[in-house]
């Protein structure tokens, strides 16, 4: 079945990655300016060295070794070399603050850490003496080492040049290692990922050597990965995303890591490199296309003029294009000229010219900023996953790709959705349990062996592919049981450009109201545009014009619920737009910039009330803190606007 | 506190003294560097910091006096005279090469060290090309030391001025100086900037074992720097002493520091 097949661990796929890909490039890496490449053959022996000196240090089998640090290559052998010796690697956050690394080392035991450079180092010697386990800290980077005396310290170089020449000193050694790869089987622990904790304190997931192997043998023959591809490895080494989508991977399919120079280089990095395969979460999509969208302003106008008219054709073709779909003559042609004069060298400037498949994961991604990547001839798909599956549940197989689904369940996953709507999964790549956590492992579990992923969804029924809605605890369910996911809601209208933030009410009630902040740059240059005049936000804000637009705007959200059973009664009522921006300092929002929700219906308890009794306009009053730390109150007088429902008389008359 | 390593005088100043017409800009004026530290000057505007650097690396030269540097006293030198014999400095006002990279700024530092000809350079070509092979090397050693890797190629008058200061210090240490001068290395710069010059000062002194002799401002900053300080007033040297004793100095809080809080 699988591609890793016999080989069980990751240092039976590496051998067998150094007999079959010995010249192949493992790993790149730029250092002084240069691509420094090693080939699986070569990465082997030092791997096999490194894991001889480590074993000369006292690393034990079942020991834990934390790695601290941003993506390098002696830091992934160090995850490899602990492997051979049947050790479990721990990879921690590199930004992760002493209090949170003295709460992971010392709950995994680590009695080694590898860490990158001097700031790693400090931040594990001041919080040493919290972890009573450790022996040695080995560090890749000597800078500003040199004056360090504690003999804890070593060079990771140094463990391998000691392992190397042990290694040809004493052929009794080399047996033994070459043992200890011989006795592991797929039933090791392969790793320990700490969930980084959001949601309380993180939990140690661990994850079983066959499994990993399986998973990732399932997905690179999924999306067709094999030796000559190349992946860009940039993402955090402690998140499930880097150590699934390029190590494990890597090891399986064989194909080669690249490495970049630091963290500010990463975008001169991927362009030189011209990855294969390439990860980003929504935001850094986001974040890539506002840069070119800047940069685009500066250009000069014929340029402009030829970007937006060759944009305006892939948002027309693109996507038929890239799924192979019937496309007339004429969009064809002008597609292949616009693909000659904007989209290869837009991709170019991305490092994106050479990538067969993109993904994206962790939240929900606009559909606009979704279709401007595939419209350019990225084959970006969306993936659903976590931590405890060892990444996989969901993926979009290519040719069936659509913004608002996260794809069919993943090859060899088993998806159902329980009573109360929350997503639960059977998976080759599935946890074996939180490590020193068997009661938090039990909550996790279904009698019946299936993993709890605390998110609700429901599958699609034109396409069957899973819709992942909201965090399970927070949907909620009509007076007369419809489902209602708010943040789903809320994603929908954040996806507008007027509509800044929104919140929505509806658990236990008759229908579903919501509360809209507008966006104010958006607002105010569309007002400026159509010549409305307005004196403050809160002017803006309950113009009846602004109503208008984004009465249009909720409409439309509520036109495409109707298409979806599950969710087509929960259709938003009633709104009203807020006198006021959502504000942290307000204790609105958190620091990270999400609505609290619970906290806004109490402060504003009578604008819901007056949401659910009818009232066309309802007074109110609060308190704001401004900049400097002073406090003032606002009242304003908040107009509500009622919304037909449309769809199916059945819906409709559920909903009602 | 990081004590010099040994007490082998490097630089030594024998009573310098310059004057431009009718101002006289430095007048008797005595001090050493030892190899290995840092030291400070430090004094009022106009108080002659940066004709003493210039004094030191050849640009001007003094009316009397005498200036001993690696055990040779010389009495008129050049500049380029002083950069071979392994002076280095930035300058006050930034002045790389602003159409040029990061990197060929870094590169032109390496220009005293280029053993072949013009020609042979141009040619590009068998022991020239192994050469700049060489000396990038060197140079991306630096921009690695000083973590520039992300403007390697950036034109550097499109880059910030802390981040130009740093490239200029680069393109100083491309020259391998046994003395580096820094010309208010942190006038202009934001708190920040000025904590990571700091701290590339303090690696450049302890990674290279360059000395440093350094004019700045801001008092916080030499105060942590510096080995030892020396003050100078209306071109007179007024104290010479460590930070703590400087301090105490009834003269200097009277020239410089103010009245102390």
């Amino acid at each position: 079945m699988a591609d890793g097949g016999s080989f069980d661990t990751f240092p039976k796929l590496l051998l067998r990655n150094a007999t079959q890909f010995g010249t192949r490039p493992a790993f790149r890496h730029k250092d002084l300016g240069i691509w420094q490449t090693w080939t699986w053959a070569q990465v082997a022996a030092i791997v096999r060295a490194y894991a001889a000196g480590l074993h000369r240090l006292g690393l034990q089998p079942g020991d834990k070794i934390a790695v601290a640090g941003s993506n390098r290559p002696k830091l992934y052998w160090t995850m490899m070399a602990a492997q051979a010796l049947q050790a479990i690697p721990v990879p921690v956050y590199s930004d992760a603050v002493a209090e949170e690394l003295a709460f992971v080392l010392a709950h995994a035991e680590a009695s080694f850490v590898a860490a990158q450079d001097q700031e790693q180092v400090d931040k594990v010697l001041s919080v040493c003496e919290r972890v009573p386990h450790l022996q040695k800290i080995l560090y890749d980077e000597s800078r500003g080492l040199d004056g360090y005396a504690d003999s804890r310290l070593i060079a990771i170089h140094d463990v391998i040049e000691d392992g190397r020449a042990a290694l040809t000193a004493d052929p009794a050694l080399c047996g033994q290692i070459d043992e200890f790869v011989r006795q592991a089987d797929g039933s090791d622990i392969a790793v320990i990922l700490y969930t980084s904790g959001t949601t309380g304190a993180s939990k140690g997931v661990m994850l079983s050597t066959r499994g990993c192997i399986d998973a990732a043998s399932d997905t690179t023959r999924f999306d067709g990965l094999a030796d000559h591809d190349v992946v860009f490895a940039y993402l955090p080494l402690a998140w499930v995303g880097d150590h699934y989508l390029n190590y494990v991977q890597g090891l399986v399919a064989g194909f080669c890591m690249a490495c970049p120079e630091s963290s500010e280089t990463i975008e001169q990095d991927r362009r030189e490199i011209g990855p294969t395969f390439y990860f980003a979460p929504p935001r850094g999509f986001e974040a890539m296309l506002t840069r070119l969208m800047i940069r685009m302003e500066d250009a000069a106008p014929v340029k402009r003029r030829m970007f937006n008219y060759f944009l305006d054709v892939a948002r027309r073709y693109g996507e038929q294009v890239l799924t192979g779909k019937q496309v007339p003559l004429r969009g064809r042609l002008l597609y292949a000229l616009g693909r000659l004069l904007v989209y290869e060298p837009l991709k170019n400037v991305l490092g994106l010219s050479r990538v067969r498949v993109a993904y994206t994961a962790g939240e929900a991604i606009g559909p606009d900023l979704f279709a401007f990547y595939r419209s350019i001839g990225l084959n970006l798909k969306q993936l659903y996953g976590q931590t405890e599956a060892f990444l996989y549940v969901t993926c979009q197989p290519d040719g069936e790709i659509y913004p608002d689904t996260v794809g069919p369940a993943a090859p060899n996953v088993d998806i159902r959705i329980a009573q109360s709507g929350e997503v639960q999964f059977r998976s080759p790549g599935m946890f074996v349990g939180y490590f020193k956590d068997q009661a938090k492992t039990a909550e996790t579990m279904t009698f019946d062996g299936y993993v709890k992923t605390g998110d609700a969804g429901f599958f699609d029924e034109k396409t069957g592919h899973l819709k992942i809605i909201d965090r399970a605890k927070d949907v909620g369910w009509l007076a007369d049981g419809t489902m209602v996911a708010p943040k789903y809601l809320e994603n929908k209208l954040k996806f507008f450009p007027n509509i800044k933030e929104a919140i929505t009410f509806g658990d236990s009630r008759e229908f579903v109201c919501a509360m809209i902040n507008i966006d104010p740059v958006a607002v105010a240059n569309w007002a400026e545009r159509n010549n409305i005049a307005y004196g403050s936000y809160q002017e803006l804000a309950g113009h009846p014009l602004v109503y208008d637009m984004v009465a249009k705007d909720v409409a439309a959200v509520n036109h495409s619920l109707v298409k979806e059973r599950v969710l087509a009664g929960a259709q938003i009522r009633r709104f009203l737009i807020l006198h006021k921006e959502l504000d942290a300092d307000d204790g609105e929002l958190t620091r990270t910039q999400k609505v609290r929700r619970r906290f806004i219906a109490e402060r504003y308890a009578p604008l819901v009330t007056a949401l659910y009794d009818g009232s066309h306009e309802a007074d109110i009053s609060t308190e704001v803190t401004f900049e400097d730390g002073r406090k003032g109150t606002i009242a304003a007088r908040v107009k509500i606007r009622d919304m037909q429902a449309t769809g199916s008389a059945e819906s409709l008359g559920k909903a009602a | 506190m990081r004590a010099p390593d040994t007490n082998e005088i490097l630089l030594q100043v024998e009573g310098v003294a310059l004057a431009f017409g009718g101002v006289r800009a430095l007048r008797d004026v005595s001090f050493n560097v030892r190899k290995g530290e840092i030291r400070a000057i430090i004094g009022p505007n106009g108080a002659g910091k940066t004709s003493m650097l210039n004094v030191i690396n050849g640009f001007y030269h003094p009316d009397r006096g005498a200036i001993t540097f690696k055990g040779r006293t010389r009495a008129r030198m050049q500049p380029f005279e002083a950069a071979r014999g392994g002076i280095a400095r930035t300058f006050q006002n930034v002045a790389l090469f602003k159409g040029m990279s990061a990197l060929d700024n870094i590169m032109a530092g390496r220009t005293l060290r280029v053993r072949r000809g013009l020609l042979w350079q141009m040619l590009r070509y068998g022991p020239a090309l192994a050469e700049e092979v060489e000396h990038r090397h060197r140079v991306e050693e630096i921009i690695d030391f000083l973590e520039i890797e992300s403007i390697r190629k950036v034109p550097v008058g499109r880059l910030p001025y802390g981040l130009q200061k740093r490239v200029e210090l680069g393109r100083a240490l491309a020259m391998e100086p046994d003395l580096l001068l820094l010309d208010e290395p942190m006038a202009g710069m934001n708190l920040e900037e000025k904590e990571d010059m700091s701290r590339f000062i303090i690696d450049v002194n302890s990674h290279y074992g360059t000395t440093i002799v350094l004019i700045e401002h801001d008092m916080a900053v030499v105060m942590d720097l510096s080995d030892r300080v020396a003050v100078l007033d209306h071109g007179v040297k007024i104290a010479d002493g460590t930070p703590d004793e400087m301090r105490e100095n009834q003269a200097v809080i009277d020239a410089y520091l103010g009245v102390a809080h």
